[in-house]
């Protein structure tokens, strides 16, 4: 209904005639002013024709309100906000200004719920506003409903903040991210459960690694309430526990769509998990919340199940070669002990051809290498190593002190032994170990 | 997570018994640990075809898994 859209009829020309002053071109405005004169004389009670007639404020800011909101429809306007305030009953007051000219604006508290960030001076935006009279100040101003920046200011402004939040509490340190187990046995998928980001997780971890179990925890992933189940869905997982991957994600969507990943509440509840988290919000631009927070972040769901398990064979084939190293490394350990008799051999051969003066010392010294390192004789007989208290191998002479307690391992049992003097061997002996 | 432990405590073994000479009974020991591990390891890559489910909270608190048709 838009009272003042149309003329007000002649009846309400003739009653209140200065309340509605029609800015009509001064044709006609004779005999009308005539016309009001007659029936003045005919009702003298009209108001505010007279002194004695005089209308009040209230009715005229009330009549100036009326028209005024009846003209306008609700119309998106833009323009620059200044004189911004956030008053402590929660509503929003402000300016917004083209080049020559300015409107006072209020955006009530419940008005408030879809903007993303509280607008701030000097933002150009554009804002849908039901011009009218407030009639306490007989201010002209308007009433705004929907607000936005022009291109993405308060949504960027939004995230930025709770960015800062996040990492003033260090939630976004690099230190935080942890592995990824390599072979989960359990994943949970914190998603819609008809989306398809959950479709193409399960192809994926099926054709990858058929042994790991999918667990599905649905939340709802947009619209009203999504931060709010998607939180408690993380909180669920967490209490649970019994899992050792996290995937939370959804496929790729429209700004307002993803925008849930953005809440701040949905990335402290995802960097307080106790497991190791994925997040795979399809999408290709921008990052979220929940990718910074998360320990792994992947493009799209697909991409978060490749990253969640290994393919099976390769993992099998990992394996397969472990064990090859394995034999290999203790093959190697007795073919170094070969090597060094043999080399122990050498010298002794040398040692007698050259015919040295101590010659004598040299050749039992070797004589006792080759014995100490055959693995024929370690095999055969057996050996002991002596250990210190706390367990380290005492393996020279320079390991001991006089009065050392150290323990004696033998085949069949320790012996608990107290060293009574230490007597160094020739230099020879001092090569081996 | 104990896969991963179990491989990284070959691939310390493997480390261990290649770069340093250790004595021979150690050597043996460190080779039995790393086969046993191995064998642990390889049984989580020959488990059954996979399930996937869903998670269901109680009202007392306790959780459920409940199978979920994909």
């Amino acid at each position: 209904m838009r009272r003042g859209s149309r003329r007000p009829v002649a009846q309400a020309e003739v009653l209140e005639p200065q309340l509605f002053p029609m800015s009509e071109p001064p044709r006609g405005y004779q005999q009308r002013a005539v016309a009001v004169a007659a029936v003045a004389i005919s009702l003298p009670a009209i108001p505010g024709t007279s002194p004695e007639s005089a209308v009040s404020i209230e009715m005229l800011t009330q009549q100036a309100k009326m028209v005024v909101e009846g003209a306008f429809p609700r119309l998106w306007i833009r323009g620059e906000i200044s004189d911004f305030k956030s008053h402590r009953n929660g509503h929003w007051y402000f300016c917004l200004r083209g080049a020559a000219a300015q409107i006072k604006c209020v955006l009530w508290a419940r008005d408030q719920r879809g903007i993303p960030a509280m607008p701030e001076d000097g933002m150009q935006v554009v804002a849908l506003a039901q011009l009218t009279v407030y009639p306490a100040r007989g201010d002209l101003q308007c009433t705004i409903t929907a607000l936005d920046a022009v291109g993405d200011g308060l949504w960027r402004k939004a995230l930025d903040q709770a960015t800062e939040r996040l990492r003033a509490d260090g939630l976004l340190e690099p230190s935080r991210k942890r592995a990824l187990p390599r072979l989960p046995r359990r994943v949970a998928v914190i998603t819609s459960p008809d989306g398809a980001a959950l479709r193409d997780i399960i192809a994926v971890m099926r054709r990858r690694c058929p042994t790991v179990e999918i667990v599905l925890v649905p939340a709802k992933v947009q619209g009203d309430g999504a931060p709010a189940d998607l939180a408690r869905a993380i909180e669920c997982v967490v209490r649970w526990g019994d899992v050792d991957t996290v995937i939370i994600g959804r496929g790729g969507g429209g700004r307002e769509d993803l925008w849930a990943f953005n809440s701040e509440i949905v990335a402290r509840a995802l960097a307080a998990c106790t497991i190791p988290t994925i997040s795979a919000v399809g999408h290709e631009v921008d990052i979220t919340l929940c990718d910074l927070v998360a320990d792994h972040r992947a493009a799209t769901p697909s991409a978060a199940a490749e990253a969640a398990v290994p393919v099976l064979a390769d993992a099998r084939a990992e394996a397969a070669e472990m064990l090859i190293a394995l034999r290999e490394a203790l093959v190697r350990q007795v073919q170094k002990r070969r090597d060094r008799v043999e080399r122990a051999a050498r010298d002794l051969r040398s040692s007698v051809t050259r015919g040295s003066e101590r010659r004598g010392a040299r050749m039992s010294a070797v004589v006792g290498r080759l014995h100490a390192l055959s693995p024929l004789a370690v095999l055969s007989r057996g050996y002991s190593v002596a250990r210190d208290t706390s367990g380290a191998t005492l393996g020279s002479v320079t390991d001991f002190t006089a009065a050392l307690d150290f323990d004696l391992l033998l085949r069949d049992g320790v012996v608990r032994a107290t060293a009574r003097t230490v007597h160094p061997a020739s230099p020879a002996n001092e090569e081996s170990r | 997570m104990s896969y991963e432990t179990d491989l990284a405590r070959i691939e310390n073994i493997v480390g261990e018994l290649e770069r340093s000479e250790v004595p021979l009974d150690d050597a043996l020991r460190l080779f039995e640990e790393g086969i046993e591990r191995l064998r642990t390891a390889s049984a989580a890559l020959m488990q059954a075809e996979a399930r996937v489910r869903k998670l269901i909270e109680d009202t007392d608190g306790g959780f459920t898994l409940a199978d979920f048709e994909s």
